[in-house]
């Protein structure tokens, strides 16, 4: 299986404090990726990593590589904008923009000025939506504010902003943590229809969540990587203690 | 399609640059503002300084003269405004931060920050009708009530601003501990927020001691000292106004040697606050 | 049974009460008063008093045209020329500069709202006149002198001096409030931004399109400002009460007035077609206050102005 990402030997730093020890990850293309781990286990840090959304914190230093497509994101020079179109990020709690339900999709479009035509824009928007499996609930009423939207359909519309500039990389933050279940099994079923056309990285603190969606999944305690392996073997027979240990929730 | 989405990045990217230079030349343009009206009162205003300007009052001109009867009358009225404005002031607040979160505290609060942002000259205009005219002259304490008028809502809604930083803990560790309500607003809360509280009010006197407009037709001026709050008061605003206004250049230096003075004094404060605010948050 | 303490805490909070009653009492004070001493010509012009352009306090002609018109003007130039300004700066401040140089730069801004009012008037005087007069003046003369607000007489003195001065004054108050209702766009919003490959400047505008009517408050309220600046203005304007044109002439504002014309008010009529323009500025003044702090507090930016004086 081809690679989409790989880190090696990547460690990062809040000022003096170390966050995240000498961590090596293949991530492939078009699958689904879980981080799990305790909380402050540095799995949001790393996630950041990957489309270096941590450079807006000013004390924040990042060493080794990550390479996604061959190319080392943090070569200097690097086209930081460029990169972001291309790793697409989903954030924990949903934060649409001020604007309409269209303008909230059409703005990562418009700003790129990927579409050709007024008609072609329109489109875009609809196929983004529709991909978000929230098309038909908010068709009618696409001029409407975004924040008259439901937190789970909110955060659906903030998916389907990721979705319109055509990224090849989607991160997700624990996507659904702020909403009910039936929100939440519909994002899920979403992230695993994306899979057809994106690699997913998605951050969980709930073990079922990775387990029903991913592929492969990392476990992280303490700003270290300790234990990658196929969602399959990680749930049933995982390589460490330390996992099973999680995984069975003997410890926390 | 992948030309033009070429040709639109590099325009975003030359719009940012463009943009991020002209924010910082906005900034650049009022910091340098600032620095050269300094330096310029600074350079102006050391050539015609001497001990004797600090202590002679008004004369003719081509004879001296100075600023002491000014630098007496600014003091006292601002003393007076001090004494008068910021124990109500700081009793306000008290009232707006523990007993405020109702219907009268909004409205209390609203009405203050509006006063704060009336002209000046509004009050003076107040003071004039309600103590100029039925005592038949311009005086000191009719100068000092604007003043104290003026401080009184500033001072009111920092020193809210201050006690609400009181962490809760510290009211319920009191409140606990079986004293009552004001006791622990006394002896616990305003404490607490004590130093806060004087870095609001140091502020507050820089304001006043640099106000013009209330005094002009409340205090008037006087071209000798006077220590009698009934009686019409000068301050270094109004000298300054009148020199500058005046028709002679030695006027003129004098004007800029009292604004040397006062905005030393008034930049001393702010940098001053500045620097114990730093250091404690 | 009374619980401990009960009456020590009914005379405290009354004494509180007393001290934040006062606030409200003193503006409807200044209110009453204002209109008891101004009765004489609300009565005798009416509605008149507005719309009459002359102003001849020996003749009894009293029409605050001239005032009002001078005031609207000098305050539109201050807004248009400090407005793009202050959102610059904030701008700067809170979204490109890094923390150690907006620091002492949001403190040089700062510093320039502490200078007096008299001090600005003073370097208006002998400064930024004579260079509108022997400088700007004649730059636009020569370039846009075909403009009704560019001709007449370059004195220095006049309602465009007046403008500048009032827009260097203004300019670190609306800062203030805008870098504050742009602190308080959450993050996340910014974050949304850069995850779709939006530059730092789109990010910009998203997060100005949140703080919108904050913007609009922190504008309103240098408004309310510019309105009622009295010495800075009365010392550059020229203080004269006619409806020009052009910017290069002399004008007055209602504030400028009272500066210059109370103290010497003797009778009776004079004075209160004085308070009444007072009262007008204060009414005025009051609104514009009152609906800063309504659009300042709806996007739940610090809206206390106490910080801002």
């Amino acid at each position: 299986m081809e690679s989409k990402i790989s880190i090696s030997n990547l460690d990062f730093f809040y000022g003096k404090a170390q966050a995240l020890f000498d961590i090596t990850l293949e991530i492939p293309e078009r699958q689904i990726v879980a981080f799990i781990g305790p909380s402050g286990c540095g799995k949001s840090t790393f996630l950041r990593t990957l489309n270096r959304m941590n450079d807006t914190i000013p004390i924040a230093s990042v060493t080794g590589t990550v390479m996604i497509d061959g190319e080392d994101i943090y070569k200097a020079g690097t086209d930081v904008v460029a990169l972001r179109r291309k790793v697409g990020m989903v954030f924990q709690k949903s934060n649409p923009f001020p604007k309409s339900i269209f303008d909230n999709v059409a703005y990562g479009i418009r700003i790129n000025g990927i579409h050709t035509s007024k008609a072609d824009l329109a489109a875009r928007v609809q196929k983004a939506l529709a991909d978000a499996a929230l098309w038909d609930e908010v068709k009618d009423r696409l001029t409407t504010s975004a924040f008259g939207l439901s937190g789970g359909q909110q955060q659906r519309l903030c998916i389907a902003r990721a979705l319109a500039v055509q990224p090849e990389v989607i991160l997700m933050d624990e996507p659904a943590s702020a909403l009910d279940p039936i929100a939440t099994q519909k994002i899920e079923e979403l992230v695993v229809e994306l899979k057809r056309e994106y690699t997913i990285v998605i951050v969980t603190h709930n073990m079922q969540q990775a387990a029903r969606v991913s592929d492969k999944t990392a476990f992280f305690m303490l700003g270290k990587l300790i234990e990658y392996n196929p969602t399959q073997k990680m749930f049933t027979n995982p390589d460490e203690k330390l996992t099973e240990d999680y995984i069975t929730g003997r410890f926390g | 399609m992948a030309n033009t989405e070429q040709s639109v990045h590099r325009k975003r990217r030359i719009v940012n640059s463009l943009m991020t230079i002209l924010t910082a030349a906005c900034a650049v343009f009022a910091t340098s503002i600032l620095l050269f009206i300094i330096s310029y009162i600074a350079i102006q205003g050391f050539s015609s300084l001497s001990f004797q300007f600090l202590t002679d009052t008004p004369k003719p001109v081509g004879e001296g003269g100075g600023i002491g009867n000014a630098i007496v009358g600014s003091a006292m009225m601002t003393a007076l405004a001090v004494v008068l404005g910021l124990p109500v002031g700081i009793a306000a607040g008290v009232y707006l931060a523990e007993y405020g979160k109702n219907w009268f505290g909004n409205i209390v609060r609203f009405v203050a920050d509006t006063l704060i942002g009336i002209p000046s000259i509004i009050i003076g205009i107040f003071i004039y009708t309600l103590v100029v005219m039925p005592m038949g002259r311009q005086s000191g304490l009719a100068g000092g009530l604007a003043l104290a008028i003026i401080m009184l809502p500033i001072v009111a809604r920092t020193t809210e601003e201050m006690i609400r930083l009181v962490p809760n803990s510290m009211r319920e560790g009191a409140l606990a501990l079986g004293a009552p309500q004001w006791r622990v607003s006394w002896n616990i809360v305003l404490p607490a927020a004590a130093s806060g509280i004087a870095t609001g009010a140091m502020l507050a006197i820089a304001r006043i001691t640099g106000e013009t407009a209330p005094l002009l037709f409340t205090a008037l001026n006087s071209r000798f000292y006077n220590f009698f709050y009934d009686q019409p008061m000068s301050s270094l605003t109004v000298q300054i106004y009148n020199y500058a206004t005046g028709p002679f250049e030695v006027e003129h230096a004098m004007a800029w040697a009292a604004t040397l003075i006062l905005v030393g004094l008034i930049l001393v404060i702010n940098i001053f606050v500045r620097f114990l605010t730093r250091k404690k948050f | 049974m009374a619980q401990t303490g009960a009456i020590g805490d009914k005379i405290f909070r009354t004494i509180l009460l007393l001290a934040a009653a006062s606030i409200l009492l003193i503006v409807v004070a200044i209110f009453y008063m204002m209109v008891q001493n101004s009765l004489p010509t609300l009565e005798r012009f009416g509605i008149g008093f507005l719309t009459g352009s002359e102003w001849r306090p020996a003749q009894e002609e009293f029409g605050a045209l001239p005032f009002i018109y001078g005031t609207l003007v000098s305050s539109l130039i201050a807004l248009v020329l400090a407005v793009p300004i202050s959102l610059g700066i904030a701008i700067f401040l809170v979204e490109q500069a890094p923390i150690k140089i907006a620091r002492p730069i949001a403190f040089m801004v700062e510093l320039l709202a502490a200078i007096p009012s008299v001090v600005y008037g003073l370097w208006g005087i002998f400064v930024l006149a004579p260079f509108i007069r022997n400088h700007l003046g004649v730059f636009l003369q020569d370039y846009l002198g075909w403009l009704p607000f560019f001709q007449g007489r370059l004195t220095g003195i006049g309602m465009l001096t007046a403008g500048i001065i009032l827009a260097l004054m203004i300019t670190p108050i609306i800062t203030a409030v805008v870098r504050d209702v742009l602190e308080a766009v959450p993050t996340t919003q910014r974050e949304a931004a850069l995850a779709l490959g939006a530059t730092k400047w789109e990010t910009t505008t998203i997060v100005l399109g949140n703080a919108a009517s904050g913007i609009a408050g922190a504008v309103v309220l240098g408004l309310g400002r510019a309105i009622g600046e009295t010495m800075a203005v009365t010392m550059v304007i020229g203080n004269s009460p006619q409806i020009s044109a052009s910017l290069f002439e002399p004008a007055n504002t209602i504030a400028s007035l009272l500066a210059a014309n109370f103290a010497e008010a003797t009778d009776r009529i004079y004075l209160s077609a004085l308070i009444e323009i007072g009262l007008v500025l204060f009414l005025v003044t009051f609104v514009v206050n009152a609906l800063a702090k309504l659009l300042i507090m709806s996007v739940g930016g610090n809206s206390s102005s106490s910080k801002h004086v």
